[in-house]
């Protein structure tokens, strides 16, 4: 594609970049953009994923292994170097993080956290399902009822720490959502997460 | 707190919705997209599409719908029907779908659970299981006596089978008989990477006589991984029964809905007011 042209398409529109890279199932997240009339660029490129005005990081699957592809495209430098405003959902949130116990895996630390495998017990593990949110501190949560409910699916969390702006109980008490400077993070699939999880992404667009 | 699922299911013929009793008389129940977005609107916590024709005509067709559902609905929904490979999940998984499920193409082929779960993570792999009661064989006792009569004294021998009604795990819809116990079959697919269980018991499905509560009870309460319970919805109480006797994690009915025995919203309603956790 000839860049200049495609700059000067989008000049008066925000760009928004999916960061492509293996991680299962992301087709939601591009269905729930385009259901909220959002449009996006799907790529792995860094120069386009630098000049987006967002940044979304989704992920399903095994935090290894997409940790290995993010590390063999060099978006492992690229991800916690970014300005713009990042938001990294399910695995893109664990991978957000400094370690997953899933794999034992080294990610890119921008949340000073590790994620843990749920304790086994009297629950089932995967947590999967819609579960509600509590203490809501994220701009991203704007406009929500106090306890919303949204779609899990994860058998690892990160606990809840100082970055914590949204939390959910499953065994133990976990993060549903992590915020730290540009760097916005959910848990559970705002894509299909009903009209809750569309003003979610909605907000995180609308951030400036 | 997590809460239980309920979960409209959608028969798909050549891109209809159809459902009838026991899989026979299909009856024209509606536009598929139409019909799952109103579920999505009236608190459906999920969606399945299973496409009862499967053939190869119909895969473009298939696709097509998938795309449409994801570009109108936004709650997770599966699509199901026809399976057996990893282009036949990557097509449907890029066109929108949030899982697949498979039935008698992992019975013929177990090893496609973890095919499946390697390339595209256990969250997005259901598992659906047919399972009836029948009668089967469990051990060939063997006697031997001497007889004695008016020729002497011969040495009879007989042999008498043990018969025992166990959960088999049936193909093609129901019809056809396999080896496996569904126990058993669902605790492979857990160990293989199956992220769901979805347990269909052909005795009760199209009866409205209630969910199978005890064999759904035992295969959830042996599995780490959820169960949605199918088959033999036919009332509110039936869902509290499932949810609770029956340990189900999500519950799954399809005519109830589509002929408004049953609303959603005041399935739910009525399921919260009975102390379940339940999303409203």
């Amino acid at each position: 594609m000839n860049r200049a042209f495609f700059i000067h398409s989008l000049s008066n529109e925000m760009k928004t970049v999916i960061i492509k890279y293996n991680a299962g199932n992301v087709q939601s997240v591009r269905y729930a953009l385009e259901r909220i009339g959002a449009s996006y660029l799907w790529t792995d490129d860094e120069q386009e994923i630098r000049t987006a005005d967002k940044v979304i990081f989704p992920g399903v699957g095994e935090a290894s292994t997409a940790m290995a592809y993010l590390r063999e495209k060099g978006l492992d430098k690229v991800i916690p170097t970014l300005t713009q405003p990042v938001l990294g959902t399910c695995v893109g949130m664990q991978l957000m993080c400094r370690f997953s116990e899933e794999n034992n895996t080294q990610a890119l630390g921008i949340f000073p956290v590790d994620v843990k495998r749920f304790p086994s017990g009297s629950l089932k593990v995967p947590h999967v399902g819609w579960n509600n949110l509590y203490d809501l501190k994220s701009p991203l949560t704007k406009g929500l009822t106090e306890n919303p409910f949204v779609y899990f699916v994860h058998s690892y969390a990160a606990p809840v720490n100082e970055y914590t702006v949204a939390s959910c109980d499953y065994v133990v008490p976990f993060s549903a959502m992590l915020h730290k400077d540009n760097f916005y993070a959910a848990q559970f699939h705002a894509e299909i997460s009903g009209k809750e999880g569309q003003t979610i992404l909605e907000n995180f667009l609308a951030l400036s | 707190m997590l809460t239980k699922r309920i979960i409209p299911c959608l028969d798909i013929k050549d891109g209809r919705t159809v459902k009838g009793t026991n899989f026979v008389n299909l009856r024209d129940a509606g536009d598929p997209v139409e019909l799952g977005a109103l579920y999505a609107e009236q608190g459906a916590d999920e969606l399945v599409f299973l496409d009862i024709t499967a053939t190869v005509d119909n895969r473009k067709t298939l696709i097509d719908l998938v795309r449409n559902v994801a570009q109108h609905v936004n709650i997770p929904f599966t699509v199901g029907g026809g399976i057996s490979s990893i282009e036949d999940v990557s097509a449907l998984l890029n066109a929108g779908a949030d899982k697949i499920s498979i039935n008698s193409s992992a019975v013929r082929r177990p090893e496609l659970i973890d095919e499946l779960a390697l390339n595209f993570g256990s969250q997005c792999i259901i598992v659906a299981i047919d399972t009836r009661e029948i009668s089967v064989p469990i051990e060939t006792i063997s006697h031997q006596e001497n007889v004695t009569g008016r020729f002497g004294t011969e040495r009879i021998s007989t042999h008498d089978q043990k018969l025992m009604t166990e959960h088999i795990v049936h193909t093609h819809g129901g019809r056809k008989p396999t080896e496996l116990r569904t126990l058993a079959w669902a605790q492979e697919a857990q160990e293989r990477g199956a992220g769901e269980i979805l347990l269909t018991s052909m005795d009760a499905d199209g009866t409205k006589a209630g969910f199978a509560l005890d064999l759904t009870s035992t295969v959830s309460g042996a599995l780490s991984i959820p169960v949605i319970a199918s088959g033999g919805a036919g009332s509110m109480e039936h869902f509290q029964q499932v949810f609770t006797t029956g340990k189900a994690d999500a519950g799954l009915a399809a005519s109830i809905f589509h002929f408004r025995e049953i609303g959603i919203p005041n399935l739910k309603n009525y399921l919260k007011d009975q102390g379940l956790p339940i999303r409203i």
